[in-house]
């Protein structure tokens, strides 16, 4: 999908704040409410848009250490690689599981209440997983999202 | 702090950030009066951040995702700051984290196929300052990716 600049502005706004109404949008833009709908459900129509997402303080709902974890499997195999995909996407302390390409297999983002709490959850559910070989952990300092080349 | 109303009104939104003040009081089993004083509580003591809309990249033609895990050259006192504020100039990079570990800075890169990667490497990141060394990881699938929190 091609974008002209209105569209490019849109999803600069959304990407930070989806709460406004379509008739706020179209004041920032310099559309109408229908002009200002129609382009973003033309935008959702063509998955530009993928959803929404809930912003949380995760540290004041008690969640104060993020964890990636790099992770190798010992054993490789595609039956492999789907058990353990299902097995790491069901435990709920993992936010993210990325397959990727390089010096690990998958990524993965863990959040915890404190590091005890993560070691828990290493020792407990990650690490007793079948296949699991080598595992690197980086405790997140700080995160900020860019919006990108829009 | 949260109680188990405010946690169940999160994991509600947490799911679907899009329903409304009446839906939520039904699902908790208050009114809809009630679960706006709660909502505006929650905004107010900074927990509910409101929302965001999540870009699929791949749908406007940014088919390549590399996680480059960076370590900085830390005999320079400046080099987070300085290698942070030049980062946030390539368009490409979606995410800059920081981390204690192995890796010091993480990059979420996207480009629209290897050449164009290849390009954004060599010119954008590779003449970044201080970095001592670079891993890259390319991203093959996302198998989850909804960050929710397990409240």
């Amino acid at each position: 999908m091609t974008l002209d600049d209105i569209d490019r502005a849109l999803l600069r706004i959304l990407s930070r704040n989806a709460d406004q109404s379509t008739k706020q949008l179209g004041q920032k833009l310099g559309l109408s409410q229908p002009a200002t709908w129609r382009r973003i459900r033309r935008l959702q129509d063509a998955g530009v848009i993928a959803g929404r997402k809930l912003m949380l303080d995760a540290e004041k709902v008690g969640f104060g250490v993020t964890v990636f974890l790099g992770v190798k499997l010992a054993t490789k195999g595609r039956v492999s690689l789907e058990d353990f995909e299902r097995a790491v996407s069901a435990i709920p302390e993992i936010q993210t599981v990325d397959h990727v390409l390089g010096l690990y297999d998958y990524r993965l983002r863990v959040v915890a209440r404190d590091l005890a709490d993560f070691e828990r959850v290493l020792r407990r559910r990650i690490m007793t997983m079948p296949g699991v070989g080598d595992v690197e952990a980086n405790v997140l300092l700080s995160e900020e999202r860019r919006p990108g080349p829009i | 702090m949260l109680d188990d109303i405010d946690r169940h009104l999160l994991r509600l939104l947490q799911s679907d950030p899009s329903r409304g003040v009446p839906d939520l009081a039904q699902a908790v089993g208050g009114t809809p009066a009630r679960v706006s004083r709660r909502l505006d509580r929650l905004r107010d003591a900074g927990i509910f951040l409101g929302s965001h809309a999540v870009i699929n990249w791949r749908a406007l033609g940014y088919d390549v995702a590399v996680s480059l895990r960076i370590t900085l050259d830390k005999t320079v006192a400046r080099a987070f700051d300085d290698f942070i504020q030049a980062a946030r100039s390539v368009p490409e990079v979606i995410e800059i984290q920081t981390f204690l570990g192995r890796v010091d800075v993480r990059l979420s890169v996207i480009a629209r196929d290897l050449p164009d990667y290849q390009r954004i490497y060599r010119d954008d990141i590779l003449t970044l300052p201080h970095i001592a060394d670079i891993e890259a990881l390319m991203t093959v699938a996302s198998v989850k990716s909804d960050e929710s929190l397990p409240l």
